[in-house]
């Protein structure tokens, strides 16, 4: 739904106000602790931030695209494990059951996926189907009433404060690739599951990824998303709504970023003037501004031509792509603008500079992005559309 | 009970003022403006005499440009009932506010207006007070605590050295201090539903009062810049130095 402008200003000043007040003073904290705390995550809940992509009559605000890349932005001027605590509530976690749920599963979970009350994620990734997420290996067989899943789920975002999986897993064993998956909604409750160690990361401390498994774990037949052979589909779509998302997020950090560097640019004196007097130090936060107001406009455009229906696949793997390479590019300019301190821990700029590290790697690589885009575009050719 | 929250839009207060160049006052122009925090505190405080059931409705009121809507809508959105706007975009002193709301008490009988203390942009701290005298009703200001009870208001102030407890018959005016709560953040939902709440347009010249400015502004400056500091030797060159400026 299309909020009006000044609903809309105040929805995304308060996710302003409570980013600065509630999570930039506690960003160092955060990583050192590796959690974010208790009433910061509470407080999230209580502003309402889990049911932003959710709709209303479930208890979400039902935002469009716009909307959620708008509240995006601005969760981005933190460190992204914030966003990351409700980001599969919004994103991956629940819009399979958004988009492909039949209504009996959506009044079951949604409400208590928007109010924050249950978290979910999404089980995709396996030991050996990363990229070519086709190549599911996880077997979920027909049993009666219900399916018997088997197999390993690897880094899943949440998982270990997970309530509900939105599983990809292969019903027919005898097609291989994408055409023999279904996805499943699996509480982890499930006997049957377990859930790995939390893994080291190079970043993003307080958010945390493991293993899902399942062995012999016994899923109700009525908890199938969309039909049998439709798991591919569902990954894909939701995949693609997450990548504005995500997107965005990386435009937010940029931005940070950015404010991070001028700051620091004009105070900080060598050759007996401000570092950003230098045209060399400009240069870097020139290329940095600019770059990332090219990335807003491309992700705010993508959203904006998906709420109004059009096919945004192609856009949305073009804002992917570049949205997360130009943070990886700011970020290291930030660190080299800062000089030694970019290095230093207690300047925060070396950890955004980790944090940033994976939006070039999961929802798709930058190679998979090419891929979509390249093969897209070849298909327009032969179609006559281009 | 009836609550009436009277609510100023001022320059927000993480926002580096800067003084027009004529100085005349202070530049606002595409400078971020938000509730007066001390009124977010009052907002919060009727909220929660509603929620414990004690109040049933509360009303804001602010009087201001038409911007101050958006104000109004952060109030409703925290969870008061319903809004007022007096619009006006002249300036209106302490007197002439309290004036007003002395106007809007008559037409809403409230029996308890809770206002900030002072608002951030002028620092005046007269508002509450003027109205109480206007209305010749008992006021505790600088409220640290608030408990509302059988026709009475027991009203605990911070007051230098310490905190002192009146007790008031209601009608009463309650001013607030920093302390009294920790204002709650809108949640989204709620920001939403505010759209649907009213707020009543009106006038100045609803009210029939004088609302004449008694004050002119001199001058506006901005506080001296802060001097360099001056690392020193040893504690001897200290205190010779801080003789020299006669600090000591
Ligand atoms: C912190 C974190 C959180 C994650 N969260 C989730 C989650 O919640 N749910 C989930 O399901 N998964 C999650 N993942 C997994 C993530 O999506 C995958 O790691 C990612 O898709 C890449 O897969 P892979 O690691 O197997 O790498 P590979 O697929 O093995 O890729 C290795 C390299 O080869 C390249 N490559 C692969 N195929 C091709 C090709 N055809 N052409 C050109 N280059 C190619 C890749 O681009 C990459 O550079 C997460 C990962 C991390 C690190």
């Amino acid at each position: 739904m299309a909020y009006d402008q000044e609903t809309r200003d105040a929805l995304i000043e308060m996710v302003r106000r409570f980013v600065d007040e509630q999570c930039k003073p506690i960003e160092g904290q955060v990583a050192e602790e590796d959690a974010v705390p208790k009433d910061v995550v509470d407080g999230m809940k209580e502003l309402g931030l889990f049911g932003i992509s959710i709709p209303e009559e479930f208890g979400g605000l039902g935002l469009n695209m716009e909307e959620e890349v708008l509240v995006a932005l601005e969760l981005g001027q933190t460190s992204p494990a914030f966003r990351s605590v409700a980001g599969t509530n919004i994103g991956i976690g629940s819009q399979g059951l958004v988009m492909w749920g039949n209504d009996e599963q959506k009044a079951q979970w949604l409400p208590k996926i928007a109010s924050g009350e249950i978290i979910t994620s999404f089980c995709l990734t396996e030991p050996e189907a990363g990229s070519d997420a086709g190549s599911v290996k996880t077997r979920a067989e027909r049993d009666g009433d219900h399916y018997i899943l088997n197999g390993t789920k690897r880094y899943i975002t949440n998982a270990n404060k997970a309530d509900l999986l939105t599983v990809m897993a292969r019903t027919d064993q005898n097609t291989p690739g994408g055409k023999g998956l279904s996805s499943f909604l699996v509480e982890t409750t499930t006997p049957g599951v377990t859930i790995g160690k939390p893994e080291k990361k190079m970043g993003q401390q307080g958010a945390h990824v493991c293993d899902v498994i399942f062995d012999n774990a016994r899923v109700p037949v009525a908890n199938r998303l969309g039909g049998e052979g439709d798991g591919f589909k569902v990954a894909m779509s939701v995949l693609d709504r997450g990548r504005l998302h995500i997107s965005a997020v990386c435009t937010g950090v940029a931005e940070r970023l950015i404010s991070e560097m001028t700051n620091y640019a004009v105070e900080r004196k060598q050759f007996g003037e401000p570092i950003a007097n230098h045209q060399l130090v400009q240069a870097m936060m020139a290329d940095s501004y600019a770059e990332a107001y090219a990335a807003r406009c491309m992700v705010l455009d993508a959203a904006q031509k998906r709420d109004r229906g059009e096919n945004v696949t192609l856009l949305a793997a073009s804002c992917k792509m570049f949205a997360s390479e130009m943070v990886g590019r700011v970020a290291d300019r930030a660190v080299q603008v800062f000089g030694g301190a970019g290095y230093i821990a207690d300047y925060g700029i070396e950890r955004f500079y980790r944090d940033v590290r994976i939006f070039r790697l999961y929802e798709g690589t930058t190679q998979i992005q090419q891929i979509v885009i390249g093969r897209g575009l070849a298909k327009l050719a032969k179609d006559g559309q281009i | 009970m009836k609550v009436l929250v009277p609510v100023k839009r001022v320059i927000d207060y993480n926002v580096k003022a800067r003084v027009k160049p004529d100085q005349s006052g202070v530049d606002l122009a595409n400078v971020k403006m938000s509730m007066n925090p001390f009124d977010e505190i009052s907002v919060e405080e009727a909220v929660r005499l509603k929620e414990a059931g004690t109040a049933t409705e509360v009303v804001v009121v602010s009087i201001g440009p038409q911007q101050c809507q958006e104000t109004l809508r952060t109030a409703l959105a925290m969870g008061a009932d319903r809004g007022i706007l007096i619009k006006t975009d002249d300036k209106v002193e302490p007197l002439a506010v309290a004036k007003l709301l002395k106007a809007v008490v008559a037409e809403e009988s409230p029996e308890l207006v809770i206002l900030g203390k002072q608002a951030i942009d002028d620092d005046s701290n007269q508002t509450g007070q003027m109205l109480a005298a206007l209305l010749d009703w008992p006021q505790g200001t600088f409220a640290n605590e608030v408990k509302v009870d059988g026709g009475k208001a027991n009203v605990t102030r911070e007051i230098d050295g310490g905190l002192q407890t009146v007790a008031l018959d209601l009608p009463a005016i309650v001013t607030t201090d920093l302390r009294l709560n920790e204002p709650r953040y809108a949640s989204l939902p709620n920001i939403m539903k505010a759209k649907k709440k009213p707020i009543d347009m009106k006038e100045i010249g609803d009210y029939g009062v004088d609302v004449a400015p008694r004050l002119t502004t001199v001058k506006v400056t901005e506080p001296p810049v802060r001097e360099a500091g001056e690392i020193v030797e040893d504690v001897p060159t200290l205190v010779s130095k801080l003789k020299a400026k006669g600090a000591l």
